[in-house]
């Protein structure tokens, strides 16, 4: 595996988002796999530019509004017609279009939970700690600053190396972020 | 970066005529702004008027619910015929607000409107604040409140399930959902706004508070990967829902038969309502809350002119649905609903109907006019008359079909007793107390929308 390091990575900062995708293209195409970047709003192109893959998020989604659906209208048969049939005037004990709404609305519920739960999931939230809170100029990510750290576990990763790169792609503040 | 050949609605020549975002803003400047009004500002006397003149209207409501409880609701003006009365009223137009701020924050975001973005955050705030009060009246009307989990389906020892098949069912799974959706959407937007806060906070009490909110996001590319799309998703889910939520509200009266509420056009016509008096009350917040907090840089002319032009438009559906009630009558010449047009028009409750008409029709084709559009005072109180009008609509509909059914035996009267205008009026109260909580403790605006749109325009501008 990757070697341990009491480092987590190199981090830089920029003052906007074209500096910050311009960065994280020279930086990939330098070589370095384990790059990330935070910024405080999402940025368009820096999902292609850190060469990210389609997400899960949607297929989750469809999951959750399949199963609320399918689960919801099943059961409203069990209830209607098996758990609880009543006989009105002879109708029908499966009447599904009186089904319909609830359905609908277990369908979006289940979509939404799933989109929401799979999203935050997926993103390792709620995550109190995390070594780049380490860095004091971090607080910036969430108002106006833009941040690259190239990852001690990168195969490729050295301080010195990660530190000059970042330089010659105009990085400020650049520093050593660590583990603890 | 621009779609070549076709003239998009926000283009550099129509922004400048109606802009969503003051000039020389940068994202610091944005981020300080709207975050000092949450952490820096001192916490203004004329908020703790508002606050307290709010929350007594609220301990108000406490106590009619609490003699409710210990009553029961003979301290209502209801009775057979009228067993609905100011508790549905009531419902229907909270509810009814409600679906504005998810047609701004989920409709306006599919569609790309940009100016959606100052005004969704408590365009959302409102939304949940008046499904809390929806919630509250259909729950007190069961009479026994605490009974209330019948309604749900869950294994009983009597072995009972409830009946799918009653819209008063759907209803409790459309506004549950509803409610939980607009949350979850809601406090999704939040999420890198409680970052922000987080790390902007001096204080240590507040700085682990919206720490532990905000979940640990700190702004990675690969979470807003995620972020961005589960945002979409829930935009594109909302949509259907908003327009199912007051659909299934109408069936509650459009599956009875009871002349006036067994029409087919109850469905569109309760959702352009809803949207109307949603409109009417997101301009009665914004227009004092962009004045007190200063904040006409961000909620701009272009967005009161916007949401004015949407009342416009709501409110002509609305009117088209009231034309066709009376026509439907005409030519169906069912002898009921024939009838029921001449109850509203001559009836004893007829002054409610034509105030109605007054409010939800005539006095909004002033909108036409640029220059009522652009009269922030004027626009105000248009709000207000509105948001009378819809509630007028819901009492009508209520009040006017029950006390003139198909028999002149069943006939009855209602008039609202103390115990009814306390309640509601209390449940305004709460409304105004939860909105006075939200400005104060939460950013009134997205701060990271705000700046992803300076990005936007700056790079428009090069």
């Amino acid at each position: 595996m990757q070697h341990r390091s009491h480092l987590y990575g190199v981090m830089g900062e920029f003052g906007n988002a074209q500096e910050l995708i311009h960065a994280v293209e020279k930086i990939r195409v330098a070589g370095y796999r384990y790059v990330n970047a935070y910024s405080p709003f999402p940025v368009e192109g820096l999902s292609e530019a850190l060469g990210l893959k389609r997400n899960m998020v949607p297929m989750i989604c469809l999951l959750g509004g399949l199963t609320g659906g399918l689960g919801g209208f099943l059961f409203q048969y069990w209830v209607a017609a098996i758990a609880y049939p009543q006989n009105i005037a002879g109708r029908p004990l499966n009447s599904w279009p009186a089904f319909i709404p609830v359905t609908f609305e277990l369908t979006i519920l289940g979509a939404s939970l799933a989109a929401v739960l799979g999203m935050l999931a997926l993103n390792k939230l709620p995550q109190p700690h995390h070594p780049v809170f380490n860095v004091p100029r971090f607080t910036h990510a969430s108002s106006d600053r833009f941040f690259v750290c190239i990852e001690s576990k990168d195969p490729k990763f050295q301080v010195t190396e990660c530190a000059r790169l970042l330089e010659e792609v105009h990085a400020h503040h650049i520093t050593e972020v660590p583990h603890d | 970066m621009s779609a070549a050949g076709q003239p998009p609605p926000d283009s550099p020549e129509v922004r400048r005529l109606t802009p969503v975002i003051g000039p020389g803003y940068t994202y610091g400047s944005v981020t300080d702004k709207i975050s000092a009004i949450v952490l820096t500002r001192p916490t203004s006397f004329g908020w703790f008027v508002g606050f307290t003149i709010a929350f007594s209207l609220m301990g108000m409501m406490t106590i009619a619910i609490g003699w409710l409880v210990i009553k029961g609701t003979g301290i209502w003006g209801i009775n057979i015929p009228i067993g609905w009365g100011f508790a549905i009223v009531n419902f229907v137009w909270w509810i009814g607000i409600g679906h504005a701020g998810t047609l701004i924050s989920a409709i306006l975001f599919l569609l790309n409107q940009k100016w959606r973005t100052s005004i969704n955050r408590f365009a959302e705030a409102m939304t949940l604040f008046a499904v809390a009060c929806a919630g509250i009246f259909p729950l007190i009307h069961t009479g026994r409140p605490w009974m209330a989990f019948y309604m749900f389906p869950y294994p009983s020892t009597m072995g009972l399930w409830p009946q799918f098949r009653s819209p008063l069912i759907w209803d409790v799974f459309a506004v549950s959902t509803y409610g939980t959706v607009s949350l979850m959407f809601w406090f999704v937007g939040l999420i890198p706004d409680l970052a922000t806060l987080r790390d902007r906070s001096i204080q240590k009490s507040a700085k682990i508070i919206y720490g532990l909110l905000a979940m640990g996001w700190r702004g990675s590319a690969r979470h807003w990967h995620r972020y961005q799309s589960a945002y979409l998703l829930l935009a594109g889910l909302a949509t259907p829902l908003v327009l199912s939520v007051h659909t299934v509200v109408s069936f509650d009266f459009a599956i009875a038969i009871v002349p006036g509420w067994h029409t087919t056009i109850f469905p569109p016509y309760f959702v352009a309502g809803a949207i109307y008096s949603g409109f009417a009350m997101v301009l009665t917040i914004a227009i004092p809350l962009r004045k007190v907090y200063a904040l006409e840089d961000f909620i701009t002319m272009g967005h009161l002119d916007n949401m004015a032009k949407v009342m416009l438009a709501t409110g002509l559906i609305v009117a088209y649905g009231y034309f066709f009630e009376f026509f439907m009558a005409q030519y169906s010449g069912n002898k009921f609903d024939l009838f029921l047009v001449e109850q509203r028009l001559h009836g004893p409750y007829s002054p409610f109907y034509w105030a109605l008409i007054l409010c939800n029709i005539l006095t909004p084709q002033l909108l036409w006019f640029y220059k009522i559009r652009h009269n922030v005072a004027v626009l105000f109180i248009m709000s207000i008359v509105v948001n009378i009008g819809m509630w007028l609509e819901r009492f009508v509909i209520v009040v006017i079909s029950l006390t003139r059914d198909f028999v002149p035996s069943a006939w009855g009267r209602y008039t609202p007793t103390f115990w009814d205008w306390a309640t509601f009026i209390g449940t305004i109260g709460m409304f105004v107390t939860l909105i006075f909580l939200f400005v104060r403790v939460l950013p009134a605006i997205s701060i990271a929308e705000m700046r992803e749109l300076v990005a936007e325009t700056s790079e428009e501008d090069k």
